[in-house]
């Protein structure tokens, strides 16, 4: 067998996760951690980051760079109590950068966090009945699940089976209670990890759960999925789907993006024996030398889903059944207030790149914040980064929508699909993978391609454009109709192609490319797309009919 | 400096083999050991003359003297090196007029001689509040207590050294004086209290001190012969008098956004100077004031900056006095006196009664020059304006490097002062000329302030302790780089505290470094104004390791603190005292006695401003 990474070797040694974190937190003249930690501290929730905006200034100035923590929750379904939201609210003001920031796995994100701070905060957010195990880590991570709650008899009980799912596939070292909360320490050898063993997964590990016909979540962008099969308002089963992933690196022929496989359907019963078999298929055979290719989506391509499946059905112990028909509509969130089957009501918002701040265009984290002094339901966070006041009833309506307009959360009102739909991950300042620009960069994008789209009389037109500051696709880029994929700075691969349903992937179209090139070919695009498509047809169709990707545009 | 410097063979009437042999004993001798030394040959050929009976006999009966009689003695106590140049430029005059002087350090003198002395000059400045320079100490004491002898048969005179922006201005000074008068002394000459710009007054005491010690003790002839012996170590190139022009290599801020404090790095280009240091000692600055601070006392007056002011002959505009040649920064009593009259103002004038010491005191250190004018209003005219302010002089900085990492640069710590009055932007003159020097052009006129009170022990064996806060922290720079490049084996362990831990961690790249590699055996920091942190200061670092500092300590550690004089120093000093009485299992006099010890075997070493 071929050497381990040597992140295989620090998970061995870490004494299920401990590693030296206590020492590192402690060590008092510099704001980061010991390097082998930074590998075991994402298993608790949290990353090393540094304030990148600064890093040159401070190498002058002789200072290490702006070491904060990003702390991560994880929020099965990504429900939430206004309770919680306060607690987390405050969290954010006291200890974070002021901002809350909603996730594309429906969690919430704190930044600028600072080691000295670190464990007060966990101790803060686990107060709030909300922990950040495994929330990053090469572990099964937060489970997603469509957003809306109640619509059907159905989603409820999807949303159960999400928080089952996660609280099954936990990790079950205490090393994260000792560390944080002062738990007792207990003795390694007393404990065991029955599902992932000691050296946990080879890499991260999605699961998402969908109600059709929205796919909110992506479905096929994850390592696991199921889709729920709904007949007459009753959850029948799912449809299990294996080997979805966006990340790729640039250059890399042998690193890609690749949808799922609908591999059959199951029971409700049958879902846990699933995941664990899964997941323990991916334990044994995925690729613990090479980091890059270790995601379940490169085990599969390597070995074939028949040998997989047949794995996989010999731990579970039972066959699939043959998939049952379903059937996306659209991807992305459904804003603005919606009935559910029982007379309630759900309002979802557009929170522009998921980052909920007071600016001076809009106090929105203040109006949440009153909002939720009040709200007697839920929220939900959305697996597109936006946020749905969930379990209204009919009365309070009115006063909500009359506090999300006084905040300016009323911008699914206002704005246009592409602006509403648009999906940007974090990128710069904090995140060390960040090539380019995403975030911070989302609304002049928008508003660009915009004026693109009203130049050829495209105005108010769906297209689901998404953009990231490096290959890795956090924002699930390669399933949009337009992508923008950071290169360097200034500087992104340009993909078209996306059907709108999140069932396709996208193609590059102009590789490496500044934002005036982009523009111009988005221009021409728009140009043929608004004379030339048929009926209905969408940008991310015609693009591939157009021969604007695919073996015309490849060959070109 | 060496005395392989001497002029060339044959040395005066000596052969060259028994020149030969006088170069190899004067041979790096201090400057003041080689005074001695004349003086010692002086009082040979003295006693040889004497025994030979060939004087005539009109002369004085040599052996009737007393031994030390034909000699003019000269101690000094001195900090940052003005009393010791001063008394060092006295020797080498007295010597030159044919007079026999020693000069020695107060620590130096051997105080058994004070009986016998006749002719004493003391030169001596204050520190801290009114407190003598360290070197100074027993030197003081002696006097002060009941073994001082009667000095009937002596005459004296003292330069007192000190700044008119201290309420207890020459304070040391002025002690030594009355003191040796109640001994029963007689004043030579009057005692003379310096300024800052402490030239304009002791050059002519210093003329007025060699004539009348020659017509008191009369000259010695065969001194003379000794004399080019003296007068040959030759002074260097550039000095605080004549500063050298040093390039700005760099001027880099080093602290961080929301740093409470502008503090700069600031490299220089010592390049074809000559001029050398050491680790522990200190850059001489000469700045300018900042056109904001001119402009703002310009305002404040009232008065045309174009306008010619001709003072002792010299004549330029009254901008260029303001800004080149004199301080507008820190204020004097002198000064404050005659705003009072000026100005009529009550209140000004109630400060300066007795018994407002406290006021004064505060008023001197809080205010500058224009905070007063804008006050106290009153009418000046140009001239008398500056000739009412005292002369510009020089900042000192610790200087941040070793010569032996950086070559021939010179690197400094410095703190921007800067600060609100009254709503109005405050500048420090030095520190804020020196943040502005950036740019190709950019240049600073610096000396070295030797201060060998303030060295690393010569055996790279020992253990090193630093204290430095805030840039107190800047001379151990230049002693980890230094010991570093001494391949010192002693463990060395750094002190460092500030307000904020992400903004005002001075050098903590370089310190991290250090500790890295090992050459910063141990890194304790403080950080005050941290919310996630208690605040703490260097000296609850301190005592939290109080168990392996009293262990270094019996290890034969040397300790060395820098920074501030006011609070942290003695902070410090406490818990020290702390550490060795509750480590050390002592009560709180053994524990002092034990501090104290190391200060006088020089293992406590202080550079505090
Ligand atoms: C916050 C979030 C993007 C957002 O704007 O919402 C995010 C942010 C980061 N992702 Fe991600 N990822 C996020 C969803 C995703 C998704 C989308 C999804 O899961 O539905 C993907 C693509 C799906 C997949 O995994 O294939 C994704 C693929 C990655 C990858 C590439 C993994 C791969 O297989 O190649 C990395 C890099 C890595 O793991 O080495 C990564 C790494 C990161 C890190 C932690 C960078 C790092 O490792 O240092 C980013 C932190 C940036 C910051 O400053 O906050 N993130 N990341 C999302 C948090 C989800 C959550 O709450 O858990
Ligand atoms: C041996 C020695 C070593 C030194 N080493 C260093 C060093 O390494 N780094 C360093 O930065 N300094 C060092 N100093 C101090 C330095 O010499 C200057 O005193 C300092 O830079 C301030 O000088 P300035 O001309 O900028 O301010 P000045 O113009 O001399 O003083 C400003 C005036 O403002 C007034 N004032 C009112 N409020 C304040 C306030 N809040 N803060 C300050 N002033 C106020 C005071 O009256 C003060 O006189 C050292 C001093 C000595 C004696
Ligand atoms: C920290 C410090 C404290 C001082 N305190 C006084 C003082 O209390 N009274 C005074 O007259 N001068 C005071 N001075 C000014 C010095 O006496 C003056 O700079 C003198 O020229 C120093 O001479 P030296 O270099 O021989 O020590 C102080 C200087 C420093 C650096
Ligand atoms: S896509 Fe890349 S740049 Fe964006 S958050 Fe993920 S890792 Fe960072």
């Amino acid at each position: 067998m071929t050497e381990l990474s040597h992140v295989e070797k620090i998970k061995r040694e870490s004494r299920h996760l401990r590693g030296t974190l206590v020492e590192s937190l402690q060590e008092p003249i510099t704001g980061s951690i010991r390097e082998d930690d930074t590998v075991l501290i994402k298993f608790h929730g949290t990353y090393q980051q540094d304030d990148r905006d600064v890093r040159e200034e401070r190498r002058r100035q002789k200072l290490e760079p702006a070491y904060s923590f990003m702390i991560r929750t994880r929020l099965p379904g990504g429900v939430c109590t206004p309770q919680q939201w306060l607690q987390l609210d405050a969290i954010a003001r006291r200890y974070g950068n002021g901002t809350l920031r909603v996730t594309t796995r429906q969690a919430f994100q704190f930044h600028g966090v600072v080691k000295t701070e670190l464990k007060t905060t966990m101790q803060a957010i686990n107060a709030a009945l909300i922990d950040t195990i495994a929330a990053c880590g090469d572990v099964n991570r937060n489970v997603l699940a469509s957003a809306n709650p109640v619509e059907t008899r159905a989603h409820p009980v999807v949303a159960d089976w999400a928080h089952k799912l996660s609280e099954h596939l936990l990790p079950r070292t205490r090393a994260y209670h000792e560390i944080w909360l002062d738990g007792e320490k207990v003795a390694t050898t007393e404990e065991s990890e029955p599902l992932y063993g000691e050296t946990y997964l080879p890499r991260k590990f999605k699961t998402a759960i969908v109600v059709p016909p929205v796919n909110d979540v992506d479905v096929f962008a994850h390592d696991l999925g199921f889709i729920a099969i709904v007949e007459n308002g009753e959850l029948q089963g799912f449809n299990v789907t294996v080997g979805g992933g966006m990340g790729a690196s640039h250059g890399d022929p042998e690193t890609f993006p690749r949808l799922a496989d609908v591999v059959g359907f199951i029971r409700p019963g049958q879902l846990l024996d699933v995941a664990s078999s899964v997941l323990t298929t991916q334990r044994d055979f995925g690729n613990r030398a090479v980091r890059k290719r270790a995601r379940l989506k490169y085990t599969i391509e390597d070995r074939g889903l028949a040998w997989f499946v047949a794995e996989v059905t010999r731990r579970q112990g039972f066959e699939f059944e043959p998939a049952r028909p379903f059937a996306f509509t659209q991807q992305g969130d459904r804003f603005g207030w919606i009935e559910g089957y029982d007379g309630r009501w759900h309002l979802t918002l557009r929170i522009e790149a998921g980052r909920i701040a007071d600016t001076e265009r809009a106090k929105q984290l203040t109006g949440l914040r009153e909002l939720a002094k009040v709200h007697r339901g839920d929220f939900r966070l959305t697996p597109n980064q936006n946020l749905t006041i969930a379990n209204v009833d009919a009365n309070s309506r009115a006063f909500v929508s009359a506090l999300v307009v006084k905040y300016g959360l009323d911008r699914h009102e206002r704005s246009t699909p592409v602006a509403r739909d648009a999906l940007a991950c974090v990128a710069l300042p904090t995140c060390g993978l960040a090539m380019a620009e995403a975030e911070r960069y989302l609304p002049q994008l928008v508003r660009l391609v915009e004026e693109r789209m009203a130049a050829h009389g495209l105005a108010g037109e769906p297209l689901v454009l998404r953009i990231t500051g490096c290959p890795n696709g956090c924002a699930r880029p390669y399933l949009a109709e337009v992508a923008l994929v950071g290169k360097a700075p200034g500087r992104y691969n340009l993909f078209y192609g996306g059907d709108g349903r999140g069932g396709r992937l996208n193609a590059l179209h102009l590789e490496n490319v500044d934002e005036p090139t982009i523009l111009s070919a988005l221009d021409a695009a728009f140009g043929r797309y608004a004379q030339e498509r048929t009926p209905g047809e969408r940008f991310g169709d015609f693009a591939w009919r157009a021969g604007l990707v695919g073996g015309a545009a490849q060959a070109a | 400096m060496s005395a392989t410097t001497v002029a060339a063979f044959p040395l005066g009437p000596l052969d060259p083999e028994r020149s030969e042999l006088l170069l190899r004993v004067v041979e790096g001798l201090e400057p003041s050991t080689l005074q001695w030394l004349a003086g010692f040959a002086a009082g040979v050929a003295h006693e040889r003359a004497a025994n030979r009976g060939g004087l005539p006999a009109t002369a004085p009966v040599p052996a009737a003297r007393p031994e030390a009689a034909a000699r003019l003695t000269i101690v000094y106590g001195s900090q940052t090196g003005n009393g010791k140049r001063i008394a060092e430029r006295l020797g080498r005059a007295a010597e030159t007029a044919g007079i026999a002087a020693r000069v020695y350090s107060s620590v130096n003198y051997p105080l058994k001689d004070l009986p016998k002395e006749r002719l004493l000059v003391v030169v001596v400045s204050t520190q801290g509040d009114g407190d003598p320079p360290d070197d100074a100490r027993g030197f003081l004491e002696f006097l002060a207590s009941r073994r001082a002898p009667r000095l009937d048969q002596l005459s004296y005179s003292v330069l007192a050294l000190g700044d008119s922006s201290y309420p207890k201005f020459c304070e040391t000074g002025k002690q030594v004086d009355e003191r040796l008068a109640t001994l029963g002394a007689k004043r030579l000459l009057d005692r003379v209290d310096c300024d800052v710009d402490y030239d304009t007054l002791a050059t002519p005491w210093l003329d007025r001190v060699v004539t009348t010690a020659r017509d008191n003790l009369g000259a010695v002839p065969q001194v003379a012969t000794v004399t080019r012996l003296r007068a040959a170590p030759a002074a260097p190139l550039y000095s605080r008098e004549q500063p050298f022009a040093a390039e700005v290599l760099a001027n880099q801020r080093i602290t961080a956004r929301g740093a409470t404090k502008d503090v700069r790095h600031v490299e220089l280009a010592l390049e074809g100077s000559g001029l050398t240091y050491t680790p522990g000692d200190a850059l001489g600055v000469w700045h300018e004031n900042p056109a904001p601070v001119v402009a703002d006392v310009l305002e404040a007056l009232r008065l045309d900056g174009a306008q010619d002011v001709e003072i002792d002959g010299q004549a330029k505009p009254l901008r260029a006095w303001l800004t080149a040649s004199r301080e507008l920064t820190r204020l004097t009593r002198p000064f404050l006196v005659q705003q009072a009259e000026r100005s009529q103002d009550p209140a000004l004038a109630a400060v300066l009664q007795p018994g407002h010491e406290q006021e004064l005191r505060r008023t001197l250190k809080d205010l500058q020059v224009v905070d007063v004018l804008q006050r106290h209003r009153g009418e000046w005219d140009a001239k008398s304006f500056v000739q009412a302010l005292r002369p510009l002089a020089p900042r000192l900085y610790s200087i941040a490097s070793s010569p032996e990492a950086v070559g021939d640069e010179v690197h400094v710590t410095v703190a921007v002062v800067e600060y609100e009055h009254e709503r109005q932007r405050r500048l420090g003159a030095a520190s804020a000329y020196l943040a502005g020097l950036t740019g190709e052009a950019a240049r600073a006129r610096v000396f070295i302030e030797h201060n060998e009170r303030f060295r690393l022990p010569a055996d790279t064996a020992r253990d090193v302790i630093m204290i430095g806060p805030g840039t107190g922290v800047a001379p151990f720079r230049g002693f980890v780089q230094h010991r570093e490049a001494q391949g010192a084996t002693g463990r060395n362990w750094l002190f460092f505290g500030a307000r904020h831990f992400q903004s005002e961690f001075l050098y903590q790249a370089e310190w991290q470094e250090a500790v890295r590699k090992g050459v910063l055996s141990r890194l304790d920091v403080a950080f005050s104004r941290d919310r996630s942190t208690p605040r703490t200061y260097v000296q609850d670092r301190l005592r939290a390791a109080g168990k392996d500092v009293y262990a270094w300590l019996e290890g034969g550690a040397y300790l060395y603190v820098c920074g501030d004089a006011e609070q942290m120093a003695p902070d410090v000093q406490g818990a020290l005292v702390d550490i060795v009485a509750e480590h050390g299992a002592k009560n709180r006099d053994a524990a002092e006695a034990y501090v104290r010890a190391l200060a006088d075997e020089r293992r406590d070493l202080r550079d505090v401003y």
